[in-house]
């Protein structure tokens, strides 16, 4: 057997060397493939080399070690043996990112031979209703934050009047931790193209966008072309897959707006204009885009949904504890030693993901607040770490799942500074519609300013915890809303911060 | 090092022209337009208008609401990095302050030789192997403090 090596072209392992590392491959005139990423990234550039025993994994690899790897063989002090075999690999159970660094991720014969269109061809054979069904039978709620059941949000597109109906998926990731879709559109674009196809045929919807912030540049050019491909391998267009069925779709790019990841303000967005939140009702699902009824669903919902019909609802709601149902790719990120993409059932607890699976903190320093969630998303301290991750287990802390990105911080944080943070980003990124986001996240920083400047700390505490509830109360959308969640819980679990007189700079 | 073409109606017209017919076309033309001339100009605006038949205003108000629209030419270097959390969390403070003093500016600045354009970015999907930057549209990860030095003291040459 001719030798292949395997090197990923995810942009994480790619910021890190990867590209490098091929063209050093490549140099001695063995042929490479390019991957998306298994999601080990601390050990990204991660390389495979396939032999007659399987594909052996090395990393993290440098230009330098090529040679060396490829003499040495599993000898080598970079093989980490068979991905599979490695124990953050066996833990997990993938059904959204079951490819994901394994295929070529523009090979639609790399995806159907490993399990893609699997699940389009049961929406096909079975039809809309029945596939419907499913997807609320499955109890599939959506990875965009808001945890909404998708199948409900279906029926409601389904049913709504409409000559015209869209299939929007949210591609604006912009939770800092979090960079699922990104590796998966990078590394299974068929997988987003079925997930819709399958929404489109569910909903009676014929025509799709997906918008990806301007941020990721490398999955706009993979989506663009396996579209291209889908397209010319009939996966995409009238009698998809020779079915009755009928659905295309497009990119659409964003422009740096964090907003436009709420939904009505991407809507917005891809309409042409400024990413201003509308007020709902009326909801997307009656009024979308261009005025027709629109399922807007994040990326991560709609590639769960494929494995959903194929295995069966069942199956994919035997996992999973309470209402938070099947798997949920978690992104372990910021200072944690073993960073990455952790796919499970929901319910491990947050102690077991940062510690166990992330080996704590990647300084080696003790671990002293977690964030879960992105920006609006709650600070959680030590004591917190036996929560459960499960929606209403978050909830019931004062906490978020949303895009479940977990971003671990050591004992040199301050969290007086990363509650300002909060304010500031909430300033720069608001829409401008609402007075208490617009006006109070400005109000916000300043305020916090005086606390760290040791000014009439308790009056200016006072103040804060007023502002932050007429935030919470006067928002018309989840920023200016929720802001206050990583502020108050900074202040509450972490007073000591806010205490500590400051020296003016 | 990007380079963009000088301004040039006949070019910004057949840009527009590609891209009208798309459904909400104004932010595929802005974005067409600003990759090839490296931002939007005040003439692009009334030519967009006419296009879609909006007022400058509004196609103002559009080009303004999004952060990656540049209303002047950036430097010949643009230096974005990550200022988001999980970045803060290895230190993207650190950086951020060490990039402004050795280049004399802030966000959005850019050196008075026109070499450096230092842009603030909030999350690039690389927050596994952070802190993050974005140095003449090449991906960094695990950006130390070296790297960086080693990095502004080459755009500066
Ligand atoms: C400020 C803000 C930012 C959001 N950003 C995103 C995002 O980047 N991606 C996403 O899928 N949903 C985001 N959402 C949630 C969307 O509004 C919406 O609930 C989601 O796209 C619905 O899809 P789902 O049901 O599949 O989760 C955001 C919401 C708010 C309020
Ligand atoms: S809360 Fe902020 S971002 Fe949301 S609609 Fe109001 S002003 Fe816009
Ligand atoms: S927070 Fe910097 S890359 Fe995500």
């Amino acid at each position: 057997m001719s030798m292949r090596v395997f090197i990923p072209m995810d942009s994480a392992a790619v910021a890190v060397g990867a590209d490098e590392v091929a063209a050093a491959v490549a140099k001695q005139g063995i042929p490479v493939t390019r991957t998306g990423s298994y999601g080990l990234c601390w050990l990204e550039p991660l390389m495979e080399v396939e032999t007659s025993e399987g594909r052996f994994a090395y990393g993290p690899m440098t230009p330098d070690d090529v040679s060396g790897v490829l003499e040495a063989g599993t000898r080598h002090k970079l093989c980490i043996g068979k991905i599979d075999d490695h124990p953050f690999m066996r833990s997990q159970k993938r059904l959204v990112f079951a490819r994901c660094g394994r295929i070529d991720p523009l090979s639609l014969a790399e995806y159907r031979a490993y399990g893609g269109l699997r699940g389009l061809n049961v929406a096909v054979k079975i039809g809309a209703d029945a596939t419907l069904e499913a997807v609320i039978t499955s109890g599939l709620r959506g990875r965009g934050g808001a945890g909404f059941p998708t199948g409900i949000k279906w029926r409601t597109v389904k049913e709504a009047k409409g000559d015209i109906k869209y299939i929007v998926c949210n591609a604006d990731e912009g939770d800092s931790g979090t960079f699922a879709d990104r590796m998966i559109m990078e590394g299974d674009p068929f997988a987003v193209i079925e997930g819709m196809i399958i929404a489109g045929i569910a909903t009676g919807a014929q025509r799709g966008y997906i918008y990806i912030r301007s941020e990721y540049p490398a999955a706009v050019a993979v989506m663009q072309q396996a579209i291209a491909r889908a397209r010319a391998e009939k996966l995409l267009g009238s009698n998809l897959l020779g079915s009755e069925y009928v659905f295309d779709m497009d990119v659409r790019v964003g422009a740096g707006a964090y907003i436009c990841g709420e939904e009505t303000s991407l809507l917005e967005s891809l309409e042409g204009r400024r990413g201003q939140v509308r007020a709902k009702p009326p909801l997307p699902a009656h009024h979308g885009l261009f005025g027709k009824p629109t399922a807007v669903n994040n990326v991560i919902s709609l590639v769960s949904v494929p494995s959903i019909l194929a295995d069966g609802p069942e199956t994919y709601k035997s996992l999973g504890v309470g209402r938070s149902l099947g798997t949920i790719p978690i992104q372990l990120a910021g200072n944690i030693k073993y960073a990455g993409l952790y796919e499970v059932p929901f319910g491990m607890t947050l102690g077991q993901l940062v510690m166990d699976v992330g080996g704590g903190t990647a300084t080696g320093r003790p671990v002293r607040a977690v964030q879960v969630g992105g920006p609006l998303g709650a600070y959680f301290p030590q004591s917190l770490l036996d929560t459960p991750f499960d929606y209403e287990a978050f909830t019931a802390k004062g906490g978020l799942i949303g895009h479940a990105g977990i971003v671990v911080f050591d004992d040199t944080v301050d969290m007086a500074r990363q509650a300002r943070f909060a304010m500031e980003f909430c300033a720069i990124e608001s829409c401008g519609k609402c007075t208490p986001c617009r006006i109070g996240s400005v109000r916000g920083v300043e305020v916090i300013d005086k606390i760290m400047g040791g000014n009439a700390v308790d009056d200016h505490l006072k103040l804060l915890d007023d502002l932050c509830s007429t935030m919470k109360s006067g928002s018309l959308c989840a920023l200016g809303g929720f802001v206050p969640f990583p502020v108050m819980s900074a202040l509450q679990h972490f007073p000591e911060d806010f205490r500590k007189r400051r020296l003016a700079a | 090092m990007t380079t963009f073409a000088a301004w040039d109606e006949k070019q910004g017209a057949e840009i527009i022209e590609a891209h009208k017919a798309l459904q909400g076309a104004a932010l595929p033309i802005l974005h067409a337009l600003q990759a090839a001339f490296g931002f939007i100009p005040d003439r692009a605006i009334e030519m967009i208008a006419l296009a879609l038949n909006l007022s400058r205003a509004e196609v103002h108000g559009v080009v303004t609401f999004y952060h990656d629209f540049r209303r002047e030419l950036p430097g010949r270097h643009v230096l974005k990095l990550c200022r988001a959390e999980a970045c803060q969390s290895m230190g993207a403070d650190q950086l951020a302050d060490t990039a402004r003093q050795a280049l004399g500016i802030d966000w959005g600045g850019t050196t008075a030789d026109g070499r450096v354009t230092l842009e603030p970015v909030f999350c690039l999907g690389l927050c596994a192997c952070a802190p993050a930057a974005v140095i003449d549209g090449k991906l960094v990860g695990r950006l130390t403090p070296t790297l960086l030095a080693s990095t502004i003291a080459e755009a500066r040459s």
